[in-house]
């Protein structure tokens, strides 16, 4: 019950917010805000409760849910940057409306059922609904041709990735797996088993926009600011490495799967963070820097820790959500969210500035905040892993940290350098959308907790046991070796943060989006094309040229056909009338030509007679 | 109670025709919509009692069995199962939307409403019929009708040509299927076109040359209906030129009569051939999903795209059904799911698209064309039809919560362990409709407002009025409650489904 609860409250409540209308908007801040407040202590209840519950779905497959250790870190998470994104957004004039705070409850609900699913089947209905949550969001704004096309391209490259799960669903079926659960997934056939394991981290892969996916995060940068601290941060994205790390049993059970999944998330973790540096958008670079981040739960997945895996999310989640709330809130004050124009901000809004702060020295690694110790954690998860090459994939992991330093420390430069002159507007050029010139008075609190959460949350290890404090935890030579990366690499990026380099290839991402779009949407579009002319010249000619053709045959049926049957009719009739007129001779009435013809007769009879008797 | 529920609409025609024609139309379109709710409430009360009133020995309830053409074997014969009630039920909730969609109607209202009243009773009753003559006599009687319809109703001068080119196509269609029945009449003995006496003498068990032409008559003439790839060219111009009510009940309800006798006649009757022939079904199925999914979204016009998604969604069914019939690979699971789906996908496309075709009718209503070029931003403006079509749209893509999910992962989960590489191959069709559906929603909603300004067109675009709210939103909730809580149609058709596949399977 409370787990329905759970779920239902925040989706009952969205929809209805979604759809009522216009005349819900002046209550919907506050009522988002209280059903948030309700949701959290739902998931409090639901973590220490640990509910289980399920109902029949289909033939022989179950909608189960329940909270275990795992889905209790990430029911609070959830719940926790919830509330705390819709109190900050409460603050944007534009956000006040039913429809935003609707889709993120509904967003919310979606992210609940996900991580409390325990078969493939419930999964995969809240993994979709999030998908489109997403889309709703992202292209909130629908006067924003780049919002809507950034939602697009976010919904159709996730729901790409996420066939890889109607996929799985199938070959588990045919590999013995008919309930579809988690608990009984290794179990699937051989064969099937691997079909299996490529569907599930594929659709991680691509729901948390690690590559070669990743660019689909670029284009949702569109949507408002919360929308990204919400989805992009701490919730959607992470939902790929929960999958992985929920389904770790499976990928053990495959050789490949293992060492596959640590390479894509240490890749991306490298790759995603040199992007990171390039870009001049504030929000741009962060999220480059979300998947660089999230790479570090997939490596941690790839090599089988579990409570790695989830203390870099708790961490990640805190942290960037901060560094959203703040960015979306210089956004709206002065409007933009370029680092060129952002000069003298954190000067200007001290309170943001030292959230923001706080934030981006977590998200350098630098000790004793929270994401130095998840990363290092994820380190050493890596170095005792029992797979060949871990000591590469540990050297990868590390640049990785040393280009994460090297971002923060040129988005905090940015924001600290002095304004040129005094209050001096952004150029022009910088500006996207008219800067209300203050910040709302909800912006506040909200940014503070999050603020203590991204600093404090690395003692959780200390405090916590199980899942949450990962053995083998990093030595202390680890700890001094990443801390010392950090420290200079953040110490270099603040001092060259103007003169880093920005190449275009990985301004634009890889140009991964240019591939897609050259690779596969352009020819799915010939080919729609194609197709559609073939329908209408080839098969609805053929169609129409068939039923021409039987008109053409009736009319030369008429033409050709009709005279000649008719001429047989009356030659027929003209023959018999010939044949009457020639019966007709004989009848002249006169007897003695009848006497004549009679003798004509008997003389003819008795040769015949005579012929016959000779012969026989 | 069958017989009740089927000719009550025809009854009520009866009584309609004697009125004169200048009463007012509401009238004849309030008559119509008493009995679509009359009827309605009848099969939800055979729904309710199912259980109680119990099935016969042929698996069938309600049933009703009278001579009418002794000497050939052909009976009045009427029965439900887990197949035929949800069909019925959809039936019903369609042409009662269609009906409150309708109170608008200013042309010709009585005969427009005689013909629907008319459609709905052979619709209903060729869902109900167990008797091969009987359910020819539906199957050809809808077609007549929906001539009438698009001629009559449609929007311009080509609508006679697309109305004549349904009529022949489909007509031709049913010729074939006429031609399988008598096959299968004759290959029985004694000879019968009774379906629960053919479906228990399985007269062609043998298989053979013989049984294989029976089943390409009867599924050519079911193929054209459905439609699938390469019969669907009359779908598309039937659809453009159509009423928005025509179009709706032509998708919903006209459609799954070729799917509805696949599922009903076909496996059942043919089920040597059918497991024959089944990868053959399969992949015609997976063709229509690919095909019609890319040629919709090649389309500019908002009817065509939604007459080309339907041929894609019926694909679907075709998967299903046909990977039912793959008895070696799939267990009894797999199987049920299989069909399964293909049932629900049938009552979700039905729902889902006739909300679809009433949008588009509200769209030509307000902009007098379907080009999605001649409109933009109308989110601003209409904010109640932008919401209903976009939730429309998402249904329609299959996205979880909505019914269309619930026939569709059952469909691509059942039928995999039958042919992975074709089933693989059809999942690649949800992508393309969610591409083409967002466009659409993305043309027509987004952007600068831009409304066309052709001759005739209403200068002030308004939202949805209440009559169109009441008819399109019914539709709607049906699908999400399909979608978030299924078990209770589920719990009727899973068993249904179970029983056509223990026949295919002997």
């Amino acid at each position: 019950m409370l787990l329905w609860l759970l779920i239902a409250v925040p989706l009952l409540a969205g929809a209805l917010l979604a759809l009522w209308g216009r005349r819900v908007d002046p209550l919907a801040p506050a009522l988002g805000v209280g059903v948030s407040v309700v949701v959290l202590g739902l998931a409090v209840a639901a973590a220490f409760i640990g509910p289980v519950t399920d109902t029949a779905l289909f033939a022989g497959i179950r909608a189960g849910f329940a909270v275990d250790g795992l889905s209790a870190v990430l029911v609070l998470t959830v719940a926790g940057v919830l509330l705390a994104v819709l109190v900050s957004a409460a603050g944007e004039q534009g956000l006040r409306t039913g429809r935003f705070t609707g889709l993120m409850l509904v967003f919310a609900a979606a992210m609940l059922a996900t991580v409390t699913a325990t078969g493939l089947a419930p999964l995969l209905m809240a993994w979709e609904v999030m998908g489109a949550a997403s889309w709703a969001l992202i292209g909130y704004h629908v006067c924003d041709p780049d919002a809507v096309r950034g939602a697009h391209t976010a919904f159709l490259t996730t729901r790409t990735a996420d066939l890889g799960l109607y996929l799985a669903a199938g070959a588990a079926l045919a590999g013995g797996v008919g309930s579809l659960s988690f608990e009984e997934l290794p179990t699937a056939g051989a064969g099937w088993r691997e079909l299996l394991v490529a569907g599930v981290v594929v659709t991680a892969l691509g729901k948390s926009a690690q590559l070669p996916f990743s660019f689909w995060l670029s284009g949702a940068m569109r949507g408002p600011s919360p929308v990204s601290a919400l989805l992009h941060s701490a919730t959607m994205v992470a939902a790929g490495a929960y999958l992985l790390v929920r389904l770790n049993p499976l990928l053990g059970s495959v050789g490949w799967a293992g060492p596959l999944v640590a390479w894509v998330g240490a890749g991306t973790a490298l790759g995603m963070g040199l992007v990171a540096i390039a870009q001049r958008d504030l929000k741009q670079l962060l999220a480059a820097s979300t998947c660089a981040q999230i790479g570090f739960m997939i490596l941690a997945a790839g090599v089988g820790s579990t409570g790695a895996a989830v203390l870099q999310l708790v961490a990640h989640a805190a942290t960037k959500s901060l560094l959203f709330l703040a960015a979306g809130a210089w956004l709206s004050a002065l409007g933009t969210k370029q680092l060129g124009g952002l000069a003298g901000s954190a000067r200007r809004f001290p309170l943001v500035g030292a959230v923001f702060t706080v934030g981006a020295l977590s998200l350098a690694g630098l000790p004793p905040l929270s994401l130095w110790v998840a990363k290092d954690t994820v380190l050493a998860a890596t170095l005792a892993a029992p797979a060949p090459g871990v000591v590469a994939l540990y050297v990868v992991g590390l640049a990785a940290a040393a280009v994460a330093a090297v971002y923060s420390a040129k988005a905090l430069w940015f924001v600290w350098r002095p304004a040129a002159g005094v209050a001096q507007p952004p150029a022009a050029a910088e500006v996207e959308q008219p800067p209300a010139g203050r910040l709302s008075a909800v912006t506040g609190p909200p940014l503070v907790v999050l603020a203590i959460g991204a600093a404090a949350l690395g003692i959780l290890p200390l405090l916590g046991h199980g899942l949450l404090r990962p053995e083998p935890g990093p030595r202390w030579w680890e700890l001094v070796v990443s801390a010392a990366v950090a420290g200079a690499a953040t110490a270099w990026g603040w001092r060259a943060a103007t003169r880093l380099p920005e190449p275009g290839l990985l301004h634009r991402w890889w140009d991964l989006e240019q591939a897609a779009r050259l690779l596969l949407v352009r020819p799915v579009h010939r080919l729609a094309h194609g197709l559609a002319r073939f329908d209408d010249h080839v098969l609805d000619r053929g169609v129409d040229a068939a039923a021409r053709a039987t008109v053409t045959l009736a009319r030369q049926l008429d033409r050709r056909g009709e005279p000649a049957v008719d001429g047989v009719v009356r030659g027929v009739v003209d023959g018999a009338r010939a044949l009457g007129r020639w019966a007709q001779r004989p009848q002249t009435g006169q007897l003695h030509q009848y006497y004549a013809q009679a003798s004509v007769g008997f003389a003819v009879l008795a040769v015949l007679a005579v012929v016959v008797l000779v012969v026989s | 109670m069958l017989s009740l529920i089927v000719f009550l609409p025809a009854a009520v025609a009866v009584v309609v025709a004697a009125l004169p024609a200048r009463l007012p139309a509401r009238l004849f379109v309030g008559a119509w919509i008493a009995a679509a709710l009359a009827d309605l409430a009848l099969i939800v009360a055979a729904w309710v009692r199912l259980p109680v009133a119990g099935v016969g020995p042929g698996g069938y309830a309600f049933e009703v069995r009278l001579p009418w053409i002794p000497s050939a074997g052909i009976s009045y014969h009427l029965g439900v199962d887990g197949l035929a009630l949800p069909l019925l039920a959809m039936t019903a909730v369609l042409f009662l939307a269609c009906g409150v969609f309708a109170l608008r109607e200013t042309r010709r209202v009585k005969p427009y409403v005689l013909l629907f009243l008319a459609l709905q009773t052979v619709s209903l009753g060729l869902f109900a019929a167990l008797d091969l003559i009987l359910f020819f006599l539906f199957f050809d009687l809808s077609i007549v009708f929906m001539y009438f319809v698009i001629a009559g109703w449609g929007h311009a001068e080509r609508a006679r040509s697309a109305a004549l080119k349904f009529f022949l196509y489909t007509f031709l269609g049913s010729l074939a299927l006429l031609l399988g029945f008598i096959l299968v009449f004759l290959a029985a003995t004694p000879h019968t076109f009774d379906i629960v006496e053919l479906a228990a003498a399985n007269p062609l068990a043998a298989g053979g040359p013989y049984a294989a032409l029976t089943l390409l008559a009867i599924g050519v003439g079911l193929a054209v209906k459905t439609p699938t790839v390469p019969f669907h060219t009359w779908l598309p111009p039937a659809h453009t030129e159509a009423p928005a009510t025509g179009s709706a009940i032509l998708a919903g309800v006209l459609l799954k009569m070729g799917t509805y006798g696949f599922v009903r006649i076909a496996m059942p009757l043919l089920p040597t051939s059918w497991r024959q022939y089944a990868l053959v079904v399969l992949i015609v199925g997976v063709v229509s999903v690919v095909y019609g999914a890319l040629v919709a979204f090649a389309q500019t016009n908002l009817k065509r795209m939604i007459a080309y998604t339907s041929i894609n969604h019926m694909g679907y069914v075709l998967v299903g059904i046909g990977a039912a019939g793959i008895v070696a690979a799939g267990d009894a699971q797999a199987r049920t799911l299989a069909t399964t789906g293909a049932l629900v996908q049938m009552v979700s496309h039905g729902l889902i698209t006739g909300a679809l075709f009433l949008l588009a009718g509200v769209l030509y209503d307000r902009g007098h064309t379907y080009e999605l070029g001649a409109y933009s931003g109308l989110a601003a403006r209409t904010p109640r039809f932008a919401a209903l079509f976009a939730v429309a749209a998402f249904a329609s893509l299959g996205l979880p919560g909505f019914s269309g999910f619930i026939a569709e992962f059952q469909i691509f989960t059942g039928s995999l362990p039958a042919a992975p590489i074709p089933v693989a191959i059809a999942v690649t069709g949800i992508l393309v409709t969610a591409a083409l559906f967002l466009v659409a929603l993305q043309r027509l909603f987004l952007g600068p407002l831009r409304i066309p300004d052709a001759p005739g067109t209403p200068h002030a675009v308004s939202d949805l009025r209440t009559g169109e709210l009441l008819a399109i939103v019914p539709l709607l909730s049906l699908a999400t409650v399909i979608g978030l809580a299924p078990r209770f149609l589920l719990d009727l058709v899973e068993p249904a489904a179970a029983t056509v596949n223990t026949l295919v399977a002997r």
